[in-house]
């Protein structure tokens, strides 16, 4: 009944990974046929999709920390808003891009706070606390923003040496700026806590059943404290990533969204950091065709219909595909202590 | 008293807002024995647990472990001072396996990682050790209620519990998955565990406690020994009052088929076969009981009848018409009444008057309404009559039916069931959580009701309702009727054996 790797178990094994293995397969044939075809374009749209999906699974990683210990953030979407602009106007008075980046963390963790303050300690509803937050993020950078500041520079690529030079997955893979690499290694690091900790598997448990929990000594309001801080440092991140990284500069509501693609990508990942990777990729990809397609000018259609793409997929997936994910049981309910 | 005592509690006193929820406890529980903590809803047990486990403060008053002063601040320390609690609720994780259920909140760990290897082990240790049999990689979820009890004790000994609470552990049990507790209780006293088993079930304390602590309205009324008592002893001390066990009722004299039920086919909410194919009548002046352990299919069989759930396949005929479906409405005004399973979701509205809730059934009619206006003094007088007439205990009829006791609500739903002409009742768990008083009081309205010539379901776990009120019993099993019987030719091991899922040659469709 444990994992069925072992040659022995091979039927279990298709039964169980059939489906995956033949879509990965699929991929692959389809990603290298259209690489021989043009090359640079593939390279291309591969490479913008990795980037497009960098903020949406940080986003992702911030949403499903919070749910999987039962508080919902709505508030994404402003976490990374305020964040874009808080690592840009650090970047422009000090001139240094690491401080900026640092900056959008710490401002991401603190609109975490306020989140956990109010849904956790003052038992706001969860949905009422995450608009707050994303009223206040767009009243503040509306206000406070300036036209004309402009950053010292941006984040740019880091080539990893030898492994640049692997046709395809070279370019793609190994050739991204810092952020892109972090959200890549910030996948594994959230799946490994929360799947293989003590701390994972209290979170699930606070989840689920948070009274459990309490009556076996966890204190449900630390936990839920610590993962949704930890989590909008993570939509910290992904604003840092906008201002700094993708764009190197700010715009007026330049999150345009993500912070809620971020939340279906979560839902369509079932709760899970490599779903939601999985899914970000997707919407990623959805995003990187619009681009390719509105300047690549091979084809007719008007760009405001390419530009529904992403949206559009938002919209199919969560209303059709989503299909038996369970979210977490305990999922935006807050504790209230017994006596 | 020279012995040590592994717990004890002198003088606690916890007060709620108007309530005195322990009013100066005391309570010993001597080493490797059986103690069981009798009473009432409402009288005090949980709360006085709640505070051996940490959960509650109490005003004043001290505890003892092992004859050494303590403060239990949280259940952390009750934890590390080895008390164990089951509660009645499990505090299990549903998606969680039984070894990370069981390490929750103490995990093993190499360097960072969870060790759920030494967590299987724990579990197999422990189970061999205590004669606990479970599968420490299988899903809470997909267990059956009598193992996933056994897990919630394997928790609280791979804390090393030493004083062991069983909050009303038997109440979700078979009378056979009652047994085998009561056989895992004895292996656990003679390895030298304490345990402390609150219930208010009679037969039970009878047959397991080695001490019996009575509670009543906060304060302990006495300890006995099932050697010095008996049941009919234990109810005056829990009740203050003697009180009738055994409903006196007539024979049954049943006449025409009020209520028909063909291959009746319902599903659950994740679209689950959860009744299929039951068939059975109900005629009037009988009370048909449908037996079974919660979960069969009773109460999508219940909700089915009562007009609140889809109909998958079959009929619902009442007095030979087949009714329209989830039509409640049609249903109350050709006669029937019904007790639903839990009242505060489904039969009270608990933030409107008690006056309001006495009229949701007849609201929109004569006297209660004029046109689309309604008359006030009409539901006022309705009221005091009611509450008078059933002896529901309120301040006012003003009061929000949320405020009052379990009993005195479930007062307020039979009075407005029976005071309109009813043909039918349908009553789901109606005395269910409700003290000795309260249940003798809505047994003997329910048995008026069938000799007024009422056909009356009554869907119970309880089998002891079922046994006392019922003139006919089916049992239901995964969603089936395995068996119709008459109540006087039964025996509660067959009735047992039936709700366990097993066919016995003498329990014969009788119908």
């Amino acid at each position: 009944m444990t994992t069925p790797a072992s040659f022995a178990n091979w039927k279990l094994f298709v039964k169980r990974w059939g489906w995956w293995l033949a879509g990965a397969v699929a991929l692959a044939v389809l990603i290298g046929y259209y690489y021989a075809k043009s090359p640079q374009i593939t390279e291309a749209v591969l490479a913008s999709t990795l980037r497009q999906s960098v903020p949406l699974v940080l986003g992702a990683l911030c949403g499903l920390l919070g749910e999987r210990a039962a508080v919902i953030n709505i508030g994404i979407e402003g976490q990374m808003l305020l964040a874009a602009f808080i690592a840009f106007l650090v970047n422009v008075y000090t001139g240094n891009l690491l401080l900026g980046v640092l900056a959008g963390v710490a401002i991401g963790a603190l609109l975490g706070l306020l989140l956990a303050f109010m849904s956790v300690s003052l038992k706001i509803d969860q949905i009422i606390g995450g608009t707050v937050i994303n009223i206040l993020a767009i009243g503040l950078t509306g206000y406070f923003y300036k036209v004309g500041l402009s950053a010292h520079g941006k984040l740019n690529p880091i080539p990893l040496g030898p492994l640049t030079k692997i046709p395809l997955i070279g370019t793609v893979l190994f050739n991204n700026p810092p952020i892109t690499y972090a959200s890549i290694l910030l996948v594994f690091l959230v799946h490994y806590v929360l799947f293989y900790t003590p701390w994972g598997l209290r979170t699930r448990a606070v989840g689920e059943h948070p009274r459990a929990a309490d009556t076996l000594g966890i204190n449900v309001y630390l936990v839920r404290y610590v993962n949704v801080v930890v989590g909008g440092a993570l939509a910290g991140l992904a604003g840092a990533y906008l201002s700094l990284e993708a764009v190197g500069s700010f715009e007026r509501l330049m999150t345009n969204g993500r912070g809620f693609v971020a939340l279906a990508v979560m839902i369509f990942g079932k709760w899970t950091p490599f779903g939601a990777w999985g899914a970000a990729l997707l919407f990623g990809f959805a995003s990187a065709l619009q681009t390719q397609l509105q300047f690549g000018g091979q084809v007719q259609i008007p760009h405001q219909f390419i530009g529904m793409l992403p949206y559009l997929l938002t919209i199919i997936v969560l209303a059709g595909f989503v299909g038996k994910a369970r979210p977490p049981a305990a999922d935006g309910i807050p504790y209230e202590k017994e006596g | 008293m020279s012995e040590v005592l592994a717990l004890e509690v002198r003088n606690i006193v916890k007060r709620f807002p108007g309530v005195l929820a322990n009013d100066h406890v005391n309570f010993a529980l001597r080493k490797g024995e059986v103690h069981a903590l009798l009473g009432e809803n409402g009288a005090g047990k949980t709360t006085l647990m709640n505070i051996i486990y940490g959960l509650y403060h109490p005003d004043e008053g001290e505890i003892f472990v092992n004859g050494e002063k303590v403060t239990i601040d949280s259940p952390h320390d009750a934890i590390r001072l080895g008390i164990g609690m089951v509660h009645q609720h499990f505090m299990l994780v549903p998606v969680f396996t039984v070894a990370e259920n069981l390490i929750l909140g103490a995990e093993p760990t190499k360097g960072w990682t969870l060790n759920l290897d030494a967590a299987r082990e724990a579990v197999r240790r422990l189970s061999e050790q205590y004669g606990l049999e479970v599968d420490p990689d299988e899903v809470i979820e997909d267990m059956p209620v009598g193992v996933q009890q056994r897990v919630e004790i394997l928790k609280a000994l791979y804390r090393d519990a030493k004083v062991l609470v069983l909050d009303e552990p038997t109440a979700v049990l078979t009378p056979q998955e009652v047994e085998e507790l009561f056989v895992i209780m004895r292996q656990l006293t003679e390895r030298g565990v304490s345990i402390i088993f609150i219930t208010h079930k009679l037969k039970e304390v009878m047959a397991i406690a080695d001490h019996i602590t009575v509670m009543r309205r906060g304060k302990v009324v006495g300890t006995t020994t099932p050697a010095e008592t008996n049941e009919q002893g234990l109810a005056a001390m829990m009740v203050g009052r003697e009180v009738v066990l055994q409903v006196e009722k007539s024979p049954a004299k049943p006449k025409d088929v009020v209520l028909e039920v063909k291959d009746l086919v319902v599903e659950d909410e994740r679209h689950l076969v959860a009744v299929d194919g039951v068939s059975f009548e109900v005629r009037e002046g009988e009370i048909l009981g449908v037996a079974g352990v919660q979960g069969n299919g009773q109460t999508e069989l219940v909700e089915a009848i009562t007009g609140l759930r889809h109909i998958r396949g079959g009929k619902v005929l009442l007095r030979g018409k087949p009714t329209p479906e989830r039509n409640p409405r049609y249903l109350i005004e050709h006669g029937m009444a019904h007790i639903p399973e839990d009242r505060q979701k489904h039969g009270l509205v608990l933030s409107y008057t008690i006056a309001d809730n006495l009229v949701l059934c007849t609201y929109y009619k004569p006297p209660f309404a004029h046109g689309l206006q309604r008359n006030q003094a009409a539901i006022v007088e309705n009221a005091q009559k009611l509450v008078g007439q059933f002896d529901v205990r309120t301040p006012s009829i003003f009061t929000t039916a949320g405020s009052l006791s379990g009993g005195n609500q479930q007062k307020v739903i039979v009075a407005r069931e029976f005071s309109r002409p009813i043909k039918l009742l349908v009553a789901n768990q109606p005395t269910r959580g409700l003290d000795v008083g309260s249940i003798e009081y809505i047994h003997k309205r329910i048995i008026s009701m069938r000799d007024q010539g009422a056909a009356v379901l009554l869907v119970s776990a309880e089998l002891d309702e079922i046994t006392s009120l019922a003139d006919r019993i089916a049992v239901m099993y995964h969603g089936k009727i395995v068996a119709v019987v008459d109540a006087d030719k039964v025996t509660r091991t067959e009735l047992g054996l039936l709700m366990a899922g097993s066919k016995i040659a003498e329990a014969a469709p009788a119908v």
